[in-house]
């Protein structure tokens, strides 16, 4: 009985996780169409989605910290914002396809293949789409152990994108600044790691 | 008894219209003083600009102008932070009157020049620019101005001069960008131009746009614009101005000088590192649905005027 409404209650803050993660992109394509992103909203929407998606690396990342160091277990929440990112990173290189470029094709694939700062992007995102596409229980299980390696794709993902925001501007902000650390300090933990104490008893 | 008796006004409770004439500079000190009582950020409260006495001029492009609003919203200067809307929102402590500009260097008759006495003293012309910037977007802009050559002729330029040199202000404490950690670079920001590009008659020095005195955020109280140019060229709050023998250093090229020249022409040819620059999305053309771009003119579409500058140069090298 006590399992049965737990299961229910993960089940309902499963998907809320998932109708609260969208209120940014929802949000923020509102104020786009009704003129609320100032002058150049397409650049403003396009920016938004693209900090929202590495935020959610960012999240999906801190759970496995958050659980060994602090004793906080969201692993089950882990998935959804794993796809939320996939998402947010999707909307973002599509609102860069067709808003920001105009589907203009011989502009764009020069730029993907030639410029480092688009390069890096569109590489993160191409990443992020095997882990997404497996992310469920049947590819879990015919994976097995390949689907934990597949899914060590995430930290180069996350260090690509974090390097394409960073050029994504001439000088370095507080809040890239912030961002990037919080990347920095995650995948550090990971080398880290090994050499640390175990807390966990066998 | 009547209902109604007209009040009696007393003579000397009527505004004297010479003072009824100059309101606006009433509001304009008021709104400095609600400016200066109101703490901190002061957001939306708009500073004061006063109309200017212009004169048309044949400099203007045929293209729907970019909205004041948007010209005013939308900036890049860094000292009052980086985000686009950074300026407008922290540039409310920032005291542009009284201001005077010091023309140095190799001149026969260097001076300080008071900008109010300089716009009383040059007819301010009306030219319509386009403003394309580095990051590949661009405006269409009424700048209120004069030839950055009627004010360099008054200092009599030495025949050594080969180069102009331009500085900002540094105020710390009227500037927020140029406190506190993550200053984005070093201060004064500092621009050059050749000395023929600085003669060029498309080179002005502005004072304002839209009709009025330049807001704040805009580089209060007179900029330099160089339309043929990325916007970073266009340094703004001028103090100083030097004449030169060598080419003097501009801030971004200091700063990262693969991707921003010293030259800095409007190129679509010539790509930066990180973007293309084929292309630019017309700030306010085409709201969200629909891209808006358009493709860079060599020069921003001032060749016929400016090409002959470069003949014989590489622009490849000379980005």
């Amino acid at each position: 009985m006590a399992a049965a409404r737990s299961a229910l209650v993960d089940g309902l803050t499963g998907w809320g996780i998932y109708v609260v993660g969208f209120v940014p992109a929802v949000a923020s394509f509102w104020l786009g169409a009704t003129g609320g992103l100032g002058a150049d909203p397409v650049r403003a929407f396009e920016q938004t989605l693209g900090l929202w998606a590495l935020r959610f690396l960012i999240l999906t990342l801190a759970i496995t910290p958050l659980r060994q160091l602090a004793g906080i277990n969201l692993l089950r929440f882990r998935r959804a914002l794993g796809l939320l990112a996939f998402w947010y990173a999707a909307m973002h290189f599509t609102v860069y396809l067709t808003l920001d470029r105009g589907l203009l094709w011989d502009t764009i694939l020069p730029d993907i293949a030639r410029r480092p700062f688009i390069t890096l992007g569109f590489s993160a995102f191409v990443l992020l789409i095997p882990l997404a596409v497996t992310s469920n229980r049947l590819s879990i299980r015919r994976l097995g152990k390949n689907w934990r390696r597949l899914h060590w794709l995430i930290y180069v993902a996350v260090a690509l994108a974090a390097v394409h925001y960073l050029l994504a501007t001439k000088v370095v902000d507080p809040g890239q600044a912030a961002h990037v650390g919080l990347i920095v300090l995650l995948l550090g933990y990971r080398l880290m790691r090994p050499l640390l104490p175990r807390r966990r008893p066998a | 008894m009547p209902a109604y008796r007209p009040p009696v006004i007393a003579a000397s409770e009527i505004t004297p219209r010479s003072v009824y004439l100059r309101r606006r500079e009433f509001m304009g000190l008021m709104a400095g003083a609600g400016l200066a009582l109101g703490a901190g950020r002061a957001r939306a409260a708009a500073p004061a600009t006063m109309p200017l006495k212009t004169v048309p001029s044949r400099y203007k492009v045929d293209e729907p102008l970019t909205s004041r609003e948007d010209v005013t919203t939308y900036n890049n200067f860094y000292e009052f932070g980086a985000d686009k809307a950074d300026p407008s929102q922290n540039s409310g402590k920032f005291k542009p009157r009284p201001w005077t500009i010091t023309v140095d260097g190799l001149v026969g008759k260097p001076q300080t020049f008071d900008v109010d006495k300089l716009i009383a003293d040059i007819p301010i012309e009306e030219r319509i620019y386009r403003m394309r910037c580095v990051e590949a977007w661009s405006m269409v802009i009424p700048w209120n101005g004069f030839p950055l050559k009627a004010l360099l002729d008054k200092v009599e330029p030495l025949g050594s001069a080969k180069y102009v040199a331009f500085e900002t202000v540094v105020r710390p404490e009227e500037m927020p960008g140029q406190s506190g950690y993550f200053q984005p670079m070093p201060w004064p920001y500092v621009e050059g131009l050749r000395l023929d590009e600085a003669m060029h008659p498309l080179t002005i020095l502005a004072v304002g746009l839209y009709g009025e005195t330049l807001p704040n955020q805009n580089g209060a109280p007179i900029r330099l614009v160089v339309p043929w140019k990325y916007g970073f060229k266009g340094i703004k709050s001028i103090v100083r101005v030097s004449l030169v023998e060598t080419q003097p250093p501009n801030s971004w090229n200091s700063l990262q000088g693969s991707e921003y020249g010293f030259y800095a022409n409007v190129n679509p040819e010539v790509d930066h590192p990180r973007w293309s620059q084929a292309t630019e999305r017309r700030i306010g053309e085409s709201g969200f649905f629909g891209s808006g771009r358009r493709p860079t003119l060599m020069f921003n579409g001032y060749a016929d005027e400016v090409a002959s500058l470069y003949a014989g140069m590489d622009l490849r090298a000379n980005y």
